[in-house]
């Protein structure tokens, strides 16, 4: 990923105009200066946000043909559908920033680039496909809210749009649930278990703690992250306690009590340890989900060297495509 | 496609498919005869018939949305799922109408999910494994082809269900024709190795294109109730259609060797069995439960 370096990328004045910009509240678009740390913030933040979009087409891809109605099976492929739209409109949103998306997904491959730890764990029943809608779309929704009014226009309009889909995947997750949870007794032990299971992983998707998150202050000057991880997750938090109790649900957390005084839910510690072993590779899943990745990619390169030929062959020729 | 036109008529003889006994009557205990009925014994004609189109749907579109996530580039990840999607969506609305006109309750989602393999009545060539993303597009294309044709004509049947289903599932059908054929052209006239494979995928798939256009007892009795299709008409369509993609992908196309049919019977491949059994394990697993 190279990036061409922009002359005077250290210019204090320019860097003073820069931020006067951004402390107006306006947004920054792909033709304006900008430092190349906040160049470098976003092609990283996107690149990671499209990666999670495709990574996570696969623990839901894992469940499309075992679902068990029809509509159900629609809704699911149309939400796996939707994840490989918004990847690649944030790869394109991306490219704005001066980096090539192939160059991007090589990343992804290769094992270099990060994505959302929550799709390096299993889905390992039908409840997962309602769980992971409510817990993890929920979570998505709200990073990307805020989001939405990052500093960086692209990634920002990009995020509007793609909120409205989410919030889509979230009331359909949460409406599997529902029907789960006035189920048979067996639909209710599977919807608990997937809670269980997915509950603090979704609470880790905010990512690290505020004071282990070396980023942040720097993010936030520059109003491309609005909220700090913590915030976030504790808002996060307190949406979700009132709609597990909704629905009969426990969740897997001791110290789950309603703060009277802050008018928060306060909760537990994240098993950080497990959060950071599963950001290095070593999750339950790190090595499939690239390895699926990976022979997605190989068995598809005599496909995309046919086309490739093919559209050579036709251009050369001045015949149309078809 | 100007073919399919003429393809609403009735008529055309039967080819050499199966030897199939449309129910009649039923045995009475006691009194039941060892000499039974040469081949399959299929239930009343429109439900069977409606079971052919949906079953053919459903099917492939499982099919295609095994590759959910495992496409060769992003952009078929989503032109996959698509079709998929839309075959599915055919499939419950086709399913739906087919239990309304079997009358016992049943709605897609127990047609779908709790009938076994041999009650199945799709064709065998949408069963097949998927294989490698050439072979799942080149059957994609000879169905679409098929289906394309079979909708043309249903869309101007006397039967209000079945034709208003058509009418929509045309414009799907003819958008899925694009994306196939766009790829066996690409495949065909790409590099030497994709036209060796897709050739080798087409030599493969051509033994169950034989089985698209067969009739027998279920297709002339719908068509006295309304449903009158010509499936020779259908055929030389199709053929057309095939030469003139197959002409512009530089493949060539296979000899007519011995057809494999028995899907719309329920005999079908060892293939349909392991999908159904993915498919239908969660459902089957709690029966009675809504979800």
């Amino acid at each position: 990923m190279e990036q061409k370096p922009i002359p005077g990328a250290d210019d204090p004045a320019l860097i003073a105009a820069f931020e006067a910009r951004i402390a107006s509240g306006e947004s920054i678009e792909p033709k304006d200066w900008m430092p190349e740390r906040y160049r470098k913030q976003l092609t990283r933040m996107m690149s990671q946000h499209a990666h999670s979009e495709i990574v996570g087409m696969l623990p839901e891809g894992n469940w499309v043909t075992r679902a068990p109605s029809l509509r159900r099976k629609m809704s699911l492929i149309a939400k796996v559908q939707d994840e490989a739209g918004h990847g690649l409109y944030i790869y394109c949103g991306a490219e704005t920033l001066g980096v090539d998306r192939h160059d991007l997904f090589n990343q992804l491959l290769n094992g270099t680039a990060k994505y959302s730890s929550i799709f390096n764990y299993p889905t390992l029943s039908w409840a997962d496909m309602g769980v992971i809608g409510w817990l993890v779309d929920g979570a998505a929704i709200v990073n990307q809210t805020v989001l939405a009014k990052t500093s960086y226009g692209p990634y920002a309009r990009a995020m509007v749009r793609i909120c409205k889909e989410e919030n889509f995947h979230k009331r359909q997750g949460y409406e599997i649930c529902a029907t789960l949870a006035s189920g048979t007794p067996a639909q209710q032990a599977m919807l608990q278990d997937a809670v269980d299971r997915i509950w603090w992983p979704s609470l880790a998707m905010f990512g690290p703690s505020d004071k282990d998150s070396p980023n942040t202050g720097e993010l936030l000057r520059w109003k491309v992250k609005r909220k700090t991880n913590d915030e976030l997750r504790q808002r996060f938090v307190n949406l979700t306690v009132p709609q597990a109790q909704a629905i009969g649900l426990t969740l897997p957390d001791p110290d789950l009590t309603f703060n009277a005084e802050t008018k928060n839910w306060d909760f537990g510690e994240i098993d950080w340890a497990e959060f950071f072993d599963v950001i290095k590779g070593n999750g339950p899943c790190n090595r499939e989900r690239l390895e699926a990745r990976n022979t997605a990619h190989d068995d598809g390169q005599w496909i995309r060297d046919a086309a490739t030929a093919f559209a050579a062959k036709h251009a050369k020729r001045g015949v149309e495509a078809p | 496609m100007s073919a399919a036109k003429s393809a609403v008529r009735s008529g055309g003889g039967h080819d050499e498919g199966d030897d199939v006994g449309v129910a009649t009557g039923q045995a009475v205990a006691g009194t039941r005869s060892v000499a039974g009925t040469r081949g399959p014994v299929l239930g009343a004609p429109l439900f069977e018939y409606l079971l052919r189109l949906g079953d053919d749907r459903l099917i492939l579109g499982h099919r295609l949305s095994e590759w959910c996530g495992h496409g060769p580039i992003l952009e078929e990840d989503i032109a996959t799922a698509n079709m998929a999607l839309d075959l599915i969506g055919q499939a419950a609305s086709l399913l739906q109408l087919a239990g309304e006109a079997e009358g016992q309750g049943r709605d897609e989602d127990a047609l779908a999910y709790f009938r076994d393999g041999v009650l199945f009545r799709n064709c065998l060539m949408v069963e097949q494994p998927n294989g490698d993303f050439g072979q799942t597009m080149m059957r994609q294309f000879l169905f679409d082809a098929f289906s394309v044709l079979q909708w043309e004509a249903l869309a101007q049947v006397s039967h209000t269900g079945v034709a208003a289903i058509a009418a929509k599932s045309l414009k799907e059908a003819k958008y899925h024709l694009r994306h196939s054929s766009g790829w066996v052209v690409r495949l065909g006239d790409g590099t030497a190795e994709s036209q060796a494979r897709v050739q080798r995928a087409l030599d493969s798939v051509w033994r169950f294109t034989g089985e698209l256009f067969g009739r027998d007892a279920v297709d002339d009795a719908v068509a006295a109730l309304g449903i009158p299709v010509d499936q020779a008409a259908m055929k030389s369509g199709w053929d057309a259609i095939v030469d003139e993609v197959l002409a512009r992908a530089t493949l060539v196309r296979p000899a007519d060797g011995p057809m494999q049919r028995g899907g719309r019977t329920g005999r079908h491949t060892e293939h349909l069995g392991h999908l159904l059994a993915t498919m239908q394990i969660v459902a089957r697993s709690h029966p009675g439960a809504r979800w």
